[in-house]
């Protein structure tokens, strides 16, 4: 589903991204861990079309399209989503106009007919149940006020509600308390109970997520590279002996 | 992205969307502005002699003046003498839209409003305002029932002179300000309405305004009386063609409510803002002002002002009777190196009166937008109330917003509240709407619209559409 070959990215003059491959098949689950400053989030980024990225060269495929030559509003519309890091508030535009908008432009380029207000309604008050948020939540500006959590949460929401082909989760974990953390990672589960034509990548520092979302595979970023890849048995090793180990297998693969 | 910058430099390079020149046959004056042209212009309208003197007087006066310079815009110097005022198609008059020219009627079908369509559809009635003769009005007989007078001011001069003496005048006086006496001595025409005592007026009366003969100053003059316990929705709205040289418009509208009367009156201006490098575009130094004059009188000023290359307007309340209500909501958007300074002014004279100012101004590319406004509350007026919120707007980092109020307050028992605030349309916010399938263009107009959601509520359905719509053609290609 996604292919990534030999990403170079480089922000401000700065390599970030040295050189990543990674390859998704549809079904499946990855994390991608790292420490702080490896680049994870510069990929998820990159992924989702931002801005701001000189991509110095590599390719990125999402099923059999350049995402390279995509504006972001483009990807999303192939199903592309990215649960940001850090949510930014956007005072004067409530929830279910921003979801209203977001589902029916993604629709109309499915060829799919935009979904009436009473569809819409009961859709939303479905999802919000499934992620115990309350309604008053969707007449408030897109996270305008809100706590971290409750940020965090309304991606999620968004992430349910939209539906993604493929969903790119950036640090959703951070700044969670284990309620939160929990109630985010079932949001996570429930869209993987359809994974006919679907992947997820789940970016994360800790292993604790990765307690609630197993994934498939687990790849370690670091340095701007993929520096090691496994099984979710990786997480718990990283979380044993910490990130300071792969230091010494950087240089060998250098 | 690449892509990206492709798609929004095509969309900046979209030229003014109502840009066209109508060709009809024109009648013209020479150049330049006398005693002379104003008692020929006076004559060729068929005015009795107060009217004709009562310009001269004006015109004396503005001899005396000096152009205003204290606004936050810069332009060059205006020559006065370089200016025709008159211009007007030459077949006229006309008893209905059926003998107007048919490039006329095209010129109107390109702007989208077709006067007929209008009629029938949006229950309007139209005073076409065409340069600078009034081409057709309608609706005028149904009106007429209830006692309604919807005429262009030639006519009013001509057929309601007492009434047209008594008020003309009564509000902005010819000497109130250097363009407000120009336009007294040169006004070409403009609408005229009274409602009579008690009438509720049944829709929205409606002038659409349209600059085209080339460098023909274009002067406008509104005067609405609202008798004791009316009511009336009045709507404008204008659009104007491409043109090099820079053309001023210095209209007056004059208001009046008398006891338990009320006026809304709503703007939508949309005149040519210049090009990207400011070159041409209308000036617009407008003197709007109401008086409400009598006990409970309300006015209202709703504007959206996205056009123009200069923009010199406020649109004032002076509230003189007891428990009178002054508003003001205005949207005031510039882009590329469009200059607005505009405001209100509420003059608080009467007892307990209220006024309320919602100002939001959106400032782009290399823009200025400064809001200016006036709340004084004079040492009579016992209880008065005041609430001024000015918000503003920054999309991209080369445009300016400036907020100048200034407060008056002569009484102690006066209540006044102010609140400001500058927000900025961030790339961060662009693209979390651009990952959520929502397009650069959109995505400003979905927040531009949420910021503005105020002040469009207080306009008429049809115009809050079309203001929304404006606002997205205007801010196109501003963020890249």
């Amino acid at each position: 589903m996604l292919k990534i070959k030999d990403l170079v990215v480089k922000v401000e003059d700065k390599e970030i991204l040295k050189g990543v491959n990674l390859e998704v098949n549809t079904g499946e689950v990855h994390a991608i861990m790292g420490p702080n400053g490896s680049g994870k989030s510069t990929l998820a980024n990159v992924i989702a079309g931002k801005e701001g990225y000189e991509i110095v060269s590599g390719e990125i495929w999402y099923k059999d399209i350049n995402l390279l030559e995509l504006p972001p509003e483009e990807r999303a519309k192939l199903g592309i989503f990215l649960a940001f890091q850090y949510p930014v508030e956007i005072p004067g535009i409530s929830n279910a106009t921003l979801l209203k908008t977001a589902i029916n432009e993604i629709r109309k380029a499915r060829g799919e007919e935009e979904l009436d207000a009473m569809e819409f309604l009961s859709l939303m008050r479905e999802k919000m149940k499934l992620l115990e948020m309350t309604e008053e939540m969707l007449s408030r500006s897109v996270n305008a006020g809100f706590s971290g959590g409750e940020k965090k949460r309304n991606e999620i929401f968004q992430m349910l509600m939209l539906e993604p082909k493929l969903a790119v989760l950036d640090e959703t974990d951070s700044g969670l308390d284990i309620d939160a953390l929990k109630i985010v990672a079932n949001g996570v589960n429930l869209l993987r109970q359809d994974m006919s034509d679907r992947a997820i990548i789940v970016v994360t520092h800790y292993q604790r997520l990765l307690n609630y979302i197993i994934p498939d595979f687990v790849h370690v970023l670091y340095n701007g590279r993929i520096v090691k890849s496994g099984n979710k048995e990786l997480a718990l090793e990283l979380e044993a002996k910490g990130y300071d180990w792969l230091k010494s297998e950087d240089k060998v693969t250098v | 992205m690449p892509n990206e910058s492709v798609d929004i430099n095509q969309i900046a390079q979209q030229e003014y969307k109502y840009g066209f020149y109508t060709d009809i046959e024109m009648e013209t004056f020479p150049k330049g502005l006398n005693e002379d042209i104003i008692r020929m212009l006076s004559e060729k309208k068929g005015e009795p002699q107060w009217m004709t003197e009562w310009r001269l007087k004006a015109y004396h006066s503005w001899l005396k003046m000096e152009e205003p310079h204290w606004a936050n815009v810069y332009y060059p110097p205006i020559d006065y003498q370089d200016i025709r005022y008159y211009a007007a198609p030459k077949r006229r008059p006309l008893k209905s839209l059926d003998e107007a020219d048919p490039e006329l009627i095209k010129a109107f079908e390109k702007l989208g409003i077709p006067l007929e369509e209008q009629k029938r559809l949006a229950g309007v009635a139209v005073d076409a305002v065409f340069d600078s003769v009034s081409v057709a009005t309608t609706y005028k007989e149904k009106l007429a029932e209830l006692g309604i007078i919807f005429c262009s001011i030639s006519e009013a001069i001509k057929e309601y002179p007492d009434l047209v003496r008594k008020y003309l005048g009564s509000v902005v006086p010819p000497t109130d300000n250097f363009f407000a006496a120009l336009n007294s001595a040169v006004f070409s025409d403009g609408s005229f309405v009274y409602i009579p005592k008690g009438v509720r007026c049944p829709m929205e009366l409606s002038t659409y305004f349209r600059i085209n003969a080339n460098e023909t100053g274009q002067f406008e003059r509104t005067l609405i009386i609202a008798d004791e316990g009316s009511y009336v929705s009045y709507l404008e709205g204008c659009t104007a063609p491409i043109r090099d040289e820079n053309q001023l418009h210095a209209a007056v509208v004059e208001l009046i409510a008398l006891d338990n009367a009320e006026i809304k009156y709503s703007t939508v201006q949309n005149w040519y803002p210049g090009d990207k490098e400011g070159k041409g575009g209308i000036f617009n130094f407008v003197t709007k002002r109401g008086l409400a004059k009598g006990k409970h009188s309300k006015i209202s000023w709703t504007q959206v002002e996205t056009g123009s290359a200069i923009t010199w307007k406020y649109p004032s309340v002076i509230l003189q009777g007891d428990y009178s209500i002054g508003e003001f909501y205005s949207v005031a958007v510039t882009n590329n190196r469009q200059q607005a300074d505009t405001g209100t002014k509420m003059i608080h004279i009467g007892k307990h009166t209220r006024s309320t100012i919602v100002s939001k101004g959106i400032s782009a590319g290399q823009s200025n937008n400064s809001y200016r406004g006036l709340v004084k509350i004079t040492a009579n007026a016992e209880y008065a109330r005041n609430f001024s919120q000015c918000d503003s707007l920054l999309i991209g980092d080369k445009c300016g917003a400036h907020t100048f109020p200034y407060l008056e307050v002569n009484n102690p028992t006066a209540r006044v509240e102010h609140e400001a605030t500058t927000s900025k349309i961030g790339e961060d916010q662009i693209f979390y709407l651009n990952q959520r399938g929502i397009s650069k263009e959109d995505a400003i107009s979905l927040i531009v619209n949420g910021y503005c959601k105020e002040v469009f509520l207080e306009l008429p359905m049809e115009f809050a559409v079309e203001a929304s719509k404006l606002l997205s053609i205007s801010l196109e290609g501003s963020v890249g």
